[in-house]
């Protein structure tokens, strides 16, 4: 009687297609396409099957966590920025959105671009003092950060103070209200893995890994820092402004820790660095909480306690899961 | 005159409760390097407990308070053998934990109820006293004496009992430490229990002159880490120090400006250090190592 041990090798298939990149025919074409078209296409058959509206609601509730969750990931995994204030550049795009529809009634393809960037900037502009604060620090300034801005407007009475901003233009029709979160998902989730393999990525990458090496090798870390920040910032400003004109509302409850804590658990039952892991936590998360929705806040309660089991014991998430079926075998081998 | 003894007393009241809030944390990271972002959480629930102890199990103030204490100290422990231990040592996991910890307690009270400002406990004593025309409750001079008292049972407690001892020795090498046998997960343990316990009597001693609500939660685990950070983490002079200028300010503005100013002054003070100081006031931390 020998022990016997389980090993967990890669697929031939994935060496092919992965390794070598010798593409021989239909199968290793489409072993590669495969996770990549389905979800998109999954995705753009999504609005067109839904039963009523209330489900093309919660679809899109679920696009817009995932893509916050994806600027989330990005910015807390790949750059090693957690910030546990994700609902300032959310409130921010929202505010600077909804500041323009109602107070100079531009249009809403104007309004959505103008709070992305104009969103990023001032929140680049913002936590830019603290990017010399790393790991927990970084956290602890950033939790903060929303909760100085809701102050503020409610102590000086500004954007429409504890009421909020009411007359902001709505969607012209739902087609436009889903496709648009679903060709930024795409963009965003496709964009930001395709981005961290370029140059930019890579230093993003080392600044997280090490950042004095990266200083040493005469890159400005502060600079590096602060690009990751606005391009998550934007994508998060962006859905910000998206929900504003959703909801043709904005109000302080857009700065609150509900936002700030969705992304995290989002990645985290997802799966961390991964950026689809991210957008797969929040398709899980949201439906399951609009399932609770009766129960009121006990639905944070219950992400909340997924959020903390999974991160203690199994923080590889979801993604990391399918990714190991899907490349890998598991088979029992002599020890 | 009459004004700025008002003043000089109540930011002394206030500053005590800061440093009260925020000095269990303080520990905590200081001892392990464990951020504990359940402490307002833990505050809450004790006041919680508190709370049933007085009006549902009818126990009497003094014992349902040394309940909540012992409990939330216990709950403290157990969270870290059940959930921090898993993730010891990932600074970013340890917060996310801990923050996800707080939730769910915050959202499991606020579920039962616990929401609003129509929850509250008595006093340990009613009654107050005139000093030269300034009027100061008993309860709010119970604040600053339980803040002295707890700052000197802190100071011998880490200089002259052997856990107090093994504390420092982690907080200071943790390598040699355990080389002296010292464990260092029991420490840890410890010492977030110690830290919990902490957040249970700053809230058996604050909450009676402010109300229970679970919306409080954030806010006091914010005035905790303001608090630290300002002062440096891990050091309890750098708390009082911190406390002091923050309660001043805090009060200054709420009675010269406007009460609505007084978050964003702690907020803000926080800002304007990491733009000058960022290792605190009283920093222990390597710098370079540490922030960079």
């Amino acid at each position: 009687m020998s022990e016997l041990r389980k090993e967990r090798i890669d697929r031939p298939i994935k060496a092919r297609t992965d390794d070598i990149y010798a593409l021989m025919g239909y199968k290793e074409i489409s072993y590669l396409l495969l996770p990549r078209v389905l979800p998109i296409a999954v995705l753009l058959i999504l609005p067109l099957i839904v039963p009523n509206l209330y489900y093309l609601r919660v679809l899109n509730i679920a696009l817009s966590f995932a893509i916050l969750a994806a600027s989330w990931d990005f910015l807390a995994n790949y750059v090693g920025l957690v910030s546990l204030g994700h609902a300032l550049f959310f409130g921010i795009g929202a505010y600077t959105a909804g500041a323009f529809s109602a107070y100079f009634d531009l249009p809403i393809f104007v309004t959505i671009p103008l709070a992305t960037l104009i969103g990023a900037t001032i929140s680049t502009a913002l936590i830019y003092p603290t990017l010399k604060v790393r790991g927990v620090y970084f956290s602890l300034i950033t939790l903060a950060f929303p909760l100085l801005l809701a102050r503020l407007i409610e102590a000086t009475d500004i954007l429409g103070g504890t009421l909020g901003i009411t007359d902001v233009e709505g969607f012209p029709n739902p087609w436009v209200e889903s496709y648009l979160l679903i060709f930024s998902l795409i963009v965003v989730v496709f964009g930001l893995r395709r981005l961290l393999g370029e140059d930019l990525g890579i230093v993003l990458r080392a600044i997280k890994d090490n950042d004095l090496t990266v200083e040493a090798s005469g890159i400005n870390v502060n600079k590096y820092r602060a690009i990751a920040v606005f391009i998550s910032s934007a994508i998060a400003s962006f859905v910000g402004a998206y929900t504003a004109h959703s909801y043709m509302f904005v109000g302080l409850p857009y700065l609150n820790l509900e936002y700030s804590i969705f992304p995290i658990a989002a990645t985290v039952v997802g799966g961390m660095s991964s950026i689809a892991g991210a957008a797969i936590g929040a398709f899980i998360l949201v439906p399951l909480s609009e399932a609770l929705r009766e129960f009121g806040t006990l639905r944070i309660a219950i992400y909340s306690l997924l959020l903390m089991l999974f991160i203690a014991i199994r923080p590889e998430g979801i993604y990391m899961f399918l990714w190991r079926k899907y490349h890998q075998i598991e088979r029992w081998v002599k020890a | 005159m009459e004004v700025l003894l008002n003043f000089l007393i109540y930011g002394l009241v206030q500053s005590a409760f800061l440093s009260l809030v925020a000095i269990g944390f303080s520990l905590t990271y200081g001892i392990s390097r464990l951020p504990n972002f359940a402490h307002g959480a833990l505050y809450i629930l004790a006041g919680f407990l508190i709370w049933n102890g007085l009006n549902v199990w009818k126990i009497g103030y003094l014992p349902s308070v040394i309940l909540a204490i012992v409990l939330t100290a216990l709950i403290g422990y157990s969270l870290y053998y059940g959930i921090i231990i898993r993730v010891r040592g990932m600074e970013v996991s340890e917060v996310i934990a801990t923050f996800a910890f707080s939730f769910v307690v915050v959202e499991l009270l606020r579920y039962f109820g616990l929401f609003g400002l129509s929850y509250t406990l008595p006093p340990f004593l009613r009654g107050s006293l005139e000093f030269a025309g300034v009027v100061l409750d008993y309860q709010r001079l119970i604040v600053i004496i339980s803040t002295v008292a707890l700052v000197a049972f802190l100071y011998f407690f880490t200089h002259y009992t052997k856990i107090g001892l093994a504390f420092r020795a982690i907080a200071q090498d943790e390598q040699v430490a355990m080389m002296l046998g010292i464990d260092s997960d029991k420490v840890a343990a410890l010492s977030l229990a110690f830290g919990s316990a902490l957040a249970a009597l700053a809230a058996a001693i604050w909450i009676p002159v402010s109300q229970l609500a679970s919306e409080s939660a954030l806010e006091i685990l914010l005035y905790a880490l303001v608090v630290s950070i300002l002062g440096g983490l891990g050091s309890v002079t750098g708390v009082i120090v911190a406390s002091l200028i923050i309660g001043y300010a805090q009060v200054f503005t709420a009675s010269f400006i406007a009460p609505h100013y007084q978050m964003i002054v702690a907020l803000v003070a926080i800002i304007i250090l990491l733009l000058t100081k960022p290792s605190g006031i009283f920093g222990k931390q390597k710098e370079l190592e540490e922030r960079v």
